[in-house]
């Protein structure tokens, strides 16, 4: 056993775990020359990890809609960060005249779950459409192809959402009742922070529930492994995937509804970089994998708000914020330099290619 | 998808509000309000009317050739149907447009689109307007009715009016160009330059007005170009040429490539700057998209960074030529090679860690890779030695003698010459052993390893390659504007690079040039769309690959395999490129 | 046959354009140094409407615009992609401004179009050498970013046209001795980023009298160079610089940046970027443990309505350096706004935008020769002397004045007047004077 796996190693092989190895060392020194130079309180990664779990819990819901569609069709939806812009900017124009009636005041979680509807409404719609129209047709058709079309559709959506509603930002008013803080322990912890972790972790159960234990899910995992064997099984496999992207586009409608409470300001771009780091974190926990997308999501919500402080503080790098993506992607090939499918990523390949 | 006999009178209905929804949209998002300065014909229509209006037009056509066959009368009505709906759901939109606010959600629904869309008559251009909408309809759905020879020529007529009177601008500005160059004439070609004027006054006040197409051209134009195509579609196929050439035939293809070669060392003096500056970009694209081309269309590699060795050989020649910074201060030529050394260098970094992902693992680290990229030129970090936010500037200029390039026109044949070269390469390498090899990757990756091809090398050719050509557009690029920002090389170069290459056709080398003008020259001329540009090129993309999946001028190899596969492979399985979704 | 004339045709065409193309260069040009125009120069004088009582002795070329012809004035903007919104505003100024002396100048029409400048070097190269090729273009208004007017600048200058900025800022564009100084080709309304900065940083440690700042800047020129002025001035006067921090600007999770700002305790964080990544600053900034307090200031790129709204509540007490005048034009405006494009304006720097086509308008009327039957004829040199000498313009912004020094934040360029003002964001309503407030001058 041990004699063959030596035999296989080649030189670039050497090269590759080197670079790796390399990597590792960087983060580790630099690590320890932040703990050690203590600029940093321990209250401050605690608010620090508390951020980037609120953001890793948003980053998860979005990525259930790529590995969703990703597991079905072997596809990566491009315009999927279009479909979680859809619904938040859509959204705003309700929450807001909600909010200057007074209504949502007086009814803040009737008027919230409405806004919540709203904005699902819209973005399951669109993925929906976009299923139907741009990837249907194409389902035989090379890989790249579909792919194309998802970019082509993203930039359609975002400047026909900038066309219907204008250049301009549109901000969400928090609720009272979201307004304000707990502290524990010398920890301030915002209300809206809680009510984004809860809300996804919810969310994603409900997902993960449907995915798992309803007959719609079962007919979507069997669709997943095999097409042909489905539709021979009386599987309406159009409908099923249909329904994947429904999926997709109600939690990141949802996950819309999240990110404004953090980041209340929306605009016709500002699925763009969300989209971006979601299917990265697809990527990291393994795409196509839905416990997958979770872990990844959270360990990149978490990189990104740590990380720069904690690797490249100490190792004297001036601004090291800058480079939070650049850290992202870095821990991105890091781990699939030793994990080539993801974290969690099946090991099918070998059989099934 | 249906499989039930089509009611006619349901599709009709459907497709009028599809026309309607479509019609609804292009009104909502502003383009009809932009377009509705812009005259296609002077004094009759608009494009901004051509837009609320052609939804109906073109989906009473496909109504009528969905439902074919019926009886003339039905086809006709089926397509009046359509318009009336089409143009009642917009009538819809005004009206609720005179109750509601909806523009404080829609800005564009703005009292100056009701306008538009009433004919400039308040309500009562309702009727107007249910009137012209019907009559596309009408319209659309009897021209399939004609002799298909007909109906297409109408339709082609119909096309190359709207597209003359769109282009009104850009031919003013060319043919002003010329008068322009009149004036530097010497004596003895006095007749050409009044030849030239007076083409340019012809064309300018004759065939155009200040807006648009004059009625009276348009019309002369609409039957000359009807009577051309209908000529031209009666004329039988002529075969494709399979056996070897004649020397008559040799001799024609000759002379035809060097018209071609020819037309194209002329034309930038030809159109002027405007359109220099147009082929410099196509011409930078295609140094890249050649590139691309070898990543992903010959190896299979799917790479969404490319941008990446595009900024590290603007940088390199940044770092190198630049006195601002005053770290080497070369010239152009001698820091060129330098900087093509530290792309394959790059490429081969980048090729490393990656050769055991495959496709969309691929696809995730290399667009990282080209977000690091940017994200390290940006930084205040490394800005000692990048320039950071603020770029590099003065940026050394290529020289051939004493001759200085640095016009948009001497620009395009250092492009010329560069395409040629990688062209030329690339063709070569294609049908190499190397090429075979990337072929056989693309194909089957653990098939082409048991074969005895050597992975590692074969793949780390390929980015190299592929490297090499983006720096060399990349070191182009950076002499082309004097400096190099950070900004420049964002994802979105990346995803047009991909995108040329899969419009054109994947794996193709004349692909990559078609593509290229399809996608970065044709958003240029019609800069008249300046904002509506990216929605325009989302729906080109979409469009395209709906209607062309192969692209527009696929790889024989590709085309074939396409074919076969309509045949027989039908579920399951997509088609072997990068379908092993891990390593 | 018909096939066989019409090439013949063709070819002598061609060639002729050929020839004319080779010949050109040599063709003798005047020999007024910096400004001697390119070979592409436009001089047009349509052969047809050759005027007998106008003769043109402009040193690089008129233009000459028939009775019926509409006067030509382009934008460079950035219309499209990420940054548009700063671009589409702009715009939108210019098309009020339009409107509001009626449509015409002289009694012609103005035609106002143009090109999309990207906000990137590439794009400003593309815009600039698309409206280079149109003779008939008499001024530009732009462009909206700075990197794209280092490479537009010495194009337009090339072609002959006068271009006014609304919202460049790097101080080398109008800097004596610099390589991307064009003046007087170019113009800006826009405050050069040495005054800005200056003024800031003398605000924060005079009058606040804070000691210990920080600064972020978004990756901008914009930004940067801002944030360098400040840290330079804010060090000369005595303070501390704690953090010279970045983030970019579709960046909306802060707390990184803000906690290692939060761990040298400043006083006051300085970061003069734009929307929404502002908003996000400040709100984020409140809930960071250490910055609770800390005085928040940004420029005039977050001198915008949208600003109020974006960061709630935590935007009461945040200070924006922003011109002095103007205080309640920016409500007239927005209402205009309102009504022409159906929402408040969408991002900033529109009212200089409005200035930079009025000085133009001026320029054009002062300089304009028209005949009897209304044609007109606009010297090109002519136009960039009245432009760069414009005086006194009383505009949106303040009192305008391009041919002026005040070392070191104002050079002959400059147009913007020199009283840049601290404003004070409340929670509430956006409208100018009472919020935000002008609570200082110098």
């Amino acid at each position: 056993m041990l004699r063959t796996w030596r035999q296989r190693i080649t030189l670039t092989d050497i090269v590759v775990w080197a670079i790796g190895v390399a990597i590792g060392a960087v983060i580790i020194i630099g690590t320890i020359a932040t703990l050690r130079s203590g600029k940093y309180s321990a209250n401050t990664w605690l608010d620090l990890t508390v951020k980037g779990l609120a953001l890793g819990g948003v980053y998860a819901l979005i990525a259930m809609g790529y590995t969703l569609v990703y597991g079905i069709l072997r596809m990566i939806n491009f315009a999927h960060s279009e479909v979680f812009m859809s619904g938040p900017f859509t959204a705003v124009f309700l929450a807001n005249a909600l909010s200057r009636s007074g209504f949502m005041d007086r009814q803040p979680l009737i008027g919230m779950l409405l806004v919540l509807a709203l904005s699902i409404a819209v973005s399951m719609t669109i993925a929906v459409l976009l299923e139907r129209i741009a990837y249907r047709p194409l389902r035989h058709a090379p890989r790249l192809v579909p792919l194309i079309t998802a970019i082509g559709a993203s930039f359609f959506l975002q400047y026909v959402f900038r066309g219907l509603y204008g250049s301009g930002f549109q901000a969400y008013a928090i609720p009272k009742v979201l307004q304000g803080s707990i502290t524990i322990g010398g920890l301030r912890i915002f209300n809206t922070q809680i009510a984004v972790i809860l809300g996804a972790l919810g969310m994603m159960f409900a997902l993960y529930a449907i995915v798992q234990w309803t007959k719609t899910g079962k007919a979507m995992r069997a669709v997943s492994e095999d097409k042909e064997a489905a539709a021979l099984m009386g599987i309406d496999v159009d409908r099923i995937i249909s329904l994947t992207f429904a999926l997709g586009g109600i939690s990141a409608g949802a996950a819309g509804i999240l990110y404004a409470l953090l980041f209340p300001v929306v605009n016709f771009i500002m699925g763009f970089i969300p989209g971006l780091k979601a299917f990265t974190a697809a990527v990291l926990g393994g795409i196509g994998n839905v416990p997958g997308a979770f872990l990844g999501a959270m360990i990149l919500g978490l990189i990104e708000s740590i990380g720069p402080n904690l690797f490249l503080d100490g190792l004297g790098v001036p601004t090291p914020s800058q480079l939070k993506d650049a850290i992202a992607f870095t821990i991105l090939v890091f781990i699939l330099i030793f994990r080539p499918t993801g974290i969690l990523g099946e090991r099918m390949a070998q059989s099934k290619a | 998808m249906h499989t039930k006999s089509i009611s006619p009178w349901k599709e009709a209905v459907q497709a009028g509000l599809i026309a309607g929804a479509i019609a609804v949209l292009l009104n909502l998002v502003g383009m009809t309000t932009a377009f509705s300065g812009r005259y296609i014909v002077s004094g009759w229509f608009t494009m901004g009317q051509v837009l609320f209006l052609v939804p109906m037009f073109i989906l009473a056509y496909t109504t009528a050739r969905k439902i074919a066959p019926q009886p003339a009368m039905h086809t006709a009505l089926a397509g009046l149907v359509c318009g009336v709906i089409g143009s009642a759901v917009q009538a819809g939109l005004v009206l609720l447009g005179q109750v509601v606010n909806l523009r404080a959600m829609f800005i564009n629904a703005s009292p100056q689109l009701f306008e538009i869309l009433t004919f400039g008559r308040d309500l009562p251009g309702l009727l107007l307007l249910l009137l012209a909408g019907s009559i596309m309809g009408v319209v659309g759905a009897v021209i399939f009715l004609l002799p298909e020879r007909l109906a297409k020529s109408v339709l082609q007529a119909l096309l190359w009016i709207l597209l003359l009177g769109l282009l009104r601008d850009l031919v003013s500005t060319v043919t002003a160009q010329w008068v322009i160059k009149t004036k530097a004439f010497p004596d003895w070609l006095g007749w050409a330059g009044v030849l030239i004027t007076s083409l340019s006054t012809f064309i300018n006040k004759t065939i155009y007005s200040a807006s648009g197409l004059k009625p009276l051209s348009a019309i002369v134009l609409f039957l000359l170009v009807g009577a051309w195509a209908y000529w031209r579609y009666g004329r039988p196929k002529r075969a494709r040429i399979t056996g070897p050439l004649t020397r008559r035939q040799q001799t024609q293809r000759v002379l035809g490539l060097g018209g071609i070669a020819l037309l194209f060392i002329l034309l930038p003096s030809i159109l002027g700057i405007f359109f220099a500056e147009i082929l410099d970009n196509v011409g930078l694209y295609i140094l890249m998209g050649l590139g691309l081309n070898i990543v992903v269309g010959f190896a299979g590699l799917l790479d969404l960074g490319y941008v990446a060795f595009y900024a590290i050989g603007a940088y390199a020649m940044g770092v190198l030529t630049s006195p601002e910074l005053g770290f080497f201060n070369l010239t152009f030529w001698e820091a060129l090679p330098f900087a093509l050394l530290a792309t394959v260098i790059a490429g081969v970094i980048l090729g490393l860690p990656i050769l055991k992902m495959r496709g969309d693992y691929l696809a995730i680290v290399t667009l990282g890779f080209g977000e690091i990229v940017r994200l390290l030129a940006l930084s205040d970090w490394l800005r000692p030695w990048l320039g950071g936010t603020q770029g590099i500037q003065r940026i050394g200029q290529p020289t051939i003698g004493s001759i200085i390039l640095d016009s948009q026109q001497d620009l395009y044949y250092l492009f010329l010459a560069a395409i040629g070269i990688v062209a030329f390469i690339a063709w070569r390498l294609k049908d190499s052993r190397i090429g075979r090899a990337w072929m056989a990757i693309r194909e089957d990756e653990d098939v082409a390893m048991a074969m005895g091809i050597n992975h590692v090398a074969t793949k780390l050719l390929a980015f190299a390659t592929g490297a090499l050509f983006s720096g060399l557009a990349g070191t182009i690029f950076a002499a082309k504007l004097h400096s190099v920002y950070p900004h420049s090389m964002n994802f979105l170069v990346s995803i047009n690079v991909l995108s040329l290459i899969i419009i054109g056709g994947m794996g193709s080398i004349p692909g990559v040039f078609v593509g290229a003008f399809v996608l970065i020259a044709a958003p240029d001329l019609l800069r008249e769309f300046a904002e509506y540009r990216y929605l325009a090129y989302g729906a080109l993309l979409v469009a395209m690959m709906l209607t062309r999946p192969e692209g527009l001028w696929p790889e024989e190899r590709r085309r074939l395999e396409l074919h076969e596969e309509e045949g027989e492979v039908p579920l399951g399985e997509p088609p072997p490129v990068l379908n092993t979704p891990g390593g | 046959m018909f096939k066989r004339l019409n090439a013949l045709l063709a070819l002598l065409v061609l060639a002729s354009l050929v020839l004319a193309a080779c010949g050109s260069p040599t063709t003798p040009t005047q020999a007024t140094a910096t400004m001697a125009p390119a070979t592409e120069a436009p001089a047009t004088e349509a052969p047809d409407t050759e005027p007998a009582a106008f003769e043109c002795t402009d040193a690089i070329g008129c233009v000459d615009i028939a009775p019926d012809e509409p006067i030509h004035i382009a934008y460079a903007l950035v219309v499209s992609g990420p940054n548009e919104s700063l671009g589409v505003d702009s715009r939108n100024a210019i098309e009020i401004a339009i409107d509001d002396i009626g449509g015409q100048i002289l009694g012609h029409d103005v035609r106002f179009d143009g090109e999309d400048e990207g906000c990137s070097a590439e794009g400003g190269q593309a815009a600039a050498t698309k409206l280079a090729a149109d003779p008939t273009i008499v001024a530009v208004v732009g462009t909206n970013c700075s990197s794209a007017a280092r490479v537009a600048i010495p194009l337009i200058d090339q072609a002959g046209f006068v271009m006014v900025s609304s919202s460049n800022t790097a101080p080398d564009l109008t800097e004596p001795g610099s390589d991307n100084n064009f003046v007087p080709a170019y113009a800006r309304v826009a405050h050069n980023d040495n005054l800005q900065g200056r003024v800031a940083a003398e605000y924060v440690y005079n009058e606040l009298k804070l000691t210990k700042a920080a600064t972020i800047h978004d990756g901008s020129l914009y930004a940067d160079q801002l944030q360098q002025v400040f840290a330079a001035r804010f060090q000369e006067l005595g303070g501390t610089i704690t953090a010279q921090e970045a983030v970019s600007p579709d960046q909306t999770d802060m707390s990184s940046v803000l906690s290692s700002i939060a761990a040298g305790t400043p006083e006051i964080v300085y970061f003069p970027i734009f929307m929404p990544a502002g908003a996000f600053i400040i709100r984020q900034a409140k809930q960071t443990p250490g910055l609770e307090t800390a005085v928040l200031m940004g420029a005039d790129g977050l001198y915008s309505p949208d600003l109020i709204e974006g960061a709630g509540e935590d935007v009461e007490g945040f200070l924006v350096s922003s011109p002095a005048a103007g205080a309640d034009v920016e409500a007239e405006y927005a209402e205009k706004h309102q009504a022409k494009f159906g929402g408040p304006p969408p991002s900033t720097f529109h009212l200089h935008a409005y200035d930079s086509f009025m000085i133009i308008k001026n320029a054009i009327e002062e300089v304009a020769v028209q005949d009897a039957d209304g044609t007109l004829h606009i010297g090109r040199q002519a136009l960039r002397d009245a432009v760069h000498n414009t005086e006194n313009h009383d505009g949106l912004t303040g009192v305008l004045t391009c041919n002026e020094t005040v070392e070191p934040v104002k050079y002959p360029g400059d147009c913007a007047a020199a009283g840049i003002g601290v404003w004070e964001y409340h929670f509430g309503e956006f409208g100018p004077p009472a919020n935000p407030e002008l609570i200082w001058t110098p």
